[in-house]
């Protein structure tokens, strides 16, 4: 009897001391650029969480190009939340690998987008091609730098923001294709994320202009000094919302759901959108954050791709599958 | 009884060790390969014509199999005068040469392709090139615009690629770096075995050098050069590392056929790329079992 005693009341003090010191670990799986954004998010988000509930979280980051992420997590990387590039990554989730329900875009204000960005163009210091808009892409000896549109997200969203310029400009879809084809054929290296091309450009010195996100852009500005590139807006771009979500059969495994949903809630509150504006990403939810970095990012008329494209779904089988356009502009 | 019963071989064991064998390939070949055939197979025929003949698909074989082979040769070729140089002269840092030929098993096919990509960049306005390309990739341009000029029905361009990096030549140079020693590594221990006596004795019979070399020691080397050459053949088809950082990999001119793999299943076509890649398994297969009937052959053929 003592014996059992004793034991359950070792058993006890192990439990307590387990739970008062308790780690969670949590994998956040994002896409190429948001590698600086996250490591401050992070951080941010374990000094809140400590303060609130006293336990320690770990917070392990992955990135890469979006699509080869969302495999990756379909093939069983065990991250508790994704934060990729399109919320037709995302999407992927749900169609092959059955890991979250079909409404996952739902759960979260403003489609599930805490923060926005944009395409914009990086030229080079002085800006010697005169590149304005994007018609100059399409000139003869000017070339171009972008990803892999079958294997980048942030690909994706340049050649739709390229398409609607050229549908709105000249008229139809068979215009835009024959501009995007002329686009693509001044494009000397595809490269198969964001940040491989960010390489090309910077470090390699090929292209004249780079079709970039904007965070990237003014990232390479910071980091590489504004005394060598500069940043042209065009007349047109696409409001790009990238999208974030609780991936729920991994939490459920792993019993993280609770830390996890608080993570991505985190992103909406003030300090979370703080950090994504003094990262370059556009504030989505919060107005004192919208109008603390109004100033920093340029203005320019977005078009959403629900509007000009009717959604991912739409645009990924038009434009990215197999026979798609992006196939045909390269058949004939 | 026993004379039309079991052959008995005269060494012991065979029984248990073609049994071993057999499960040690199963296991570690035909396993993983039958499991590409499985999933390739849950595609109807029409879909899995579709994939396999789309026309990037098609003109991504003609790259990968033409720059394999054409890589190939060219390790034939130098990698045998390398051997024959390690083998038949000693001269200061010989060894260190030796080993330096197994580098490009060992290095990480990534930092090979990167490297290659720096040192054969062209200079760009704002760039000045990497150390070879910097003056390499002007003469390459000068060349095929001068090509051309004298031949202007061939698009030159679009079959040797207008630059050295992140075109087809790049594609080229990845492949020559991680085939080169398989055939030296081949034609090394033939060589050496091969006796000085043979040589001298053509030499009394009154063989002058040229009929020496093409005639005696040539065809005493052929099986193990064929034997390398399939060997670095068969690498290049599969390389993929090295080669996504220099081809430039530009849909219908320097896709490699492993790249459209990789595309497919980041497009989560996971049966499309088993189908292309049951296609290159069987292409490769049926080279590889043509070199080495080919090398039977050369055996045969030289031996009488």
């Amino acid at each position: 009897m003592k014996i059992k005693n004793l034991l359950s009341v070792l058993f006890a003090v192990v439990i307590a001391s387990a739970a008062a010191a308790k780690t969670v670990e949590l994998l956040n799986v994002s896409y190429d650029p948001t590698r600086e954004l996250y490591t401050e998010f992070n951080q941010a988000f374990a000094a809140h969480w400590k303060a609130k509930t006293g336990d320690d979280v770990n917070i392990k980051q992955s990135h890469g190009g979006s699509g080869k992420q969302a495999r990756a997590v379909i093939d069983g990387l065990q991250a508790d939340v994704v934060t990729l590039a399109l919320a037709g990554d995302v999407d992927a989730l749900h169609t092959v690998g059955r890991l979250i329900p079909a409404d996952w875009q739902r759960r979260l204000p403003h489609d599930s987008a805490p923060y926005t960005s944009t395409i914009v163009f990086l030229v080079r210091a002085g800006n010697p091609k005169g590149i304005k808009d994007w018609d100059d892409l399409t000139k003869p000896g000017v070339a171009v730098i972008t990803p892999n549109p079958k294997t980048s997200g942030g690909a994706q969203w340049n050649y739709l923001a390229a398409w609607e310029y050229a549908r709105r400009k000249l008229g139809g879809d068979e215009q835009a294709k024959t501009f995007v084809r002329a686009l693509y054929k001044n494009v000397p290296v595809l490269d198969s994320g964001a940040r491989g091309s960010t390489t090309t450009f910077v470090q390699r010195g090929i292209g004249d202009v780079f079709i970039s996100w904007e965070n990237e852009a003014f990232l390479a500005l910071k980091e590489f000094g504004a005394d060598k590139f500069q940043i042209v807006v065009p007349s047109l771009s696409i409001l790009a919302q990238p999208t974030v979500t609780v991936v729920d059969k991994v939490v459920k495994k792993k019993g993280t759901a609770e830390i996890a949903e608080a993570y991505l809630g985190y992103l909406y509150t003030e300090e979370g959108q703080d950090i994504a504006g003094r990262n370059f990403y556009r504030p989505a939810a919060s107005e004192a954050a919208k109008a603390k970095y109004a100033g920093s990012f340029p203005q320019v008329e977005l078009f959403t791709i629900d509007a000009a494209f009717g959604g991912w779904t739409k645009a990924k089988q038009a434009h990215f599958a197999d026979g798609g356009t992006f196939d045909q502009i390269y058949q004939n | 009884m026993s004379l039309f019963g079991k052959r008995r071989n005269v060494l012991p064991g065979f029984g248990l060790s073609l049994g071993f064998t057999l499960a040690y390939l199963g296991l570690i070949v035909l396993i993983p390969l039958s499991a590409a055939f499985i999933k390739a197979s849950g595609l109807s025929a029409a879909d899995f014509w579709a994939a396999v003949t789309s026309p990037r698909v098609v003109a991504s074989y003609k790259l990968s199999f033409g720059v394999s082979l054409l890589a190939a040769l060219v390790n034939a070729v130098f990698g045998g005068i390398l051997a024959w140089v390690l083998v038949r002269y000693t001269f200061p840092g010989r060894r260190m040469v030796d080993a330096l030929v197994d580098l490009p098993f060992a290095l990480p096919t990534a930092v090979a392709g990167i490297a290659l990509a720096t040192i054969y960049a062209a200079p760009t306005a704002v760039a000045p090139g990497g150390w070879v390309g910097s003056w390499l990739n002007p003469i390459w341009v000068d060349g095929i615009t001068q090509l051309a000029e004298l031949v202007p029905w061939i698009d030159w361009q679009g079959w040797l690629g207008g630059k050295l990096a992140f075109d087809r030549p790049g594609v080229f140079l990845a492949l020559t770096f991680v085939g080169l020693p398989f055939v030296v590594r081949t034609l090394q221990p033939v060589l050496q075995e091969l006796e000085p006596e043979l040589e001298e004795a053509a030499a009394t019979l009154g063989a002058n050098r040229w009929q020496t070399m093409t005639r005696v020691i040539f065809p005493e080397l052929l099986p193990a050069l064929i034997t390398g050459f399939a060997l670095a053949f068969a690498r290049a088809l599969g390389e993929y590392g090295s080669v996504v950082f220099i081809a430039g990999n530009m849909p219908m001119h320097s896709e490699i056929t492993p790249l459209l793999i990789i595309t497919k299943l980041e497009q989560y076509d996971y049966r499309g790329a088993t189908a292309i890649a049951v296609v290159m398994l069987v292409a490769s297969f049926v080279l590889l079992l043509l070199i080495n009937l080919l090398q039977k052959w050369s055996r045969r053929y030289y031996r009488v």
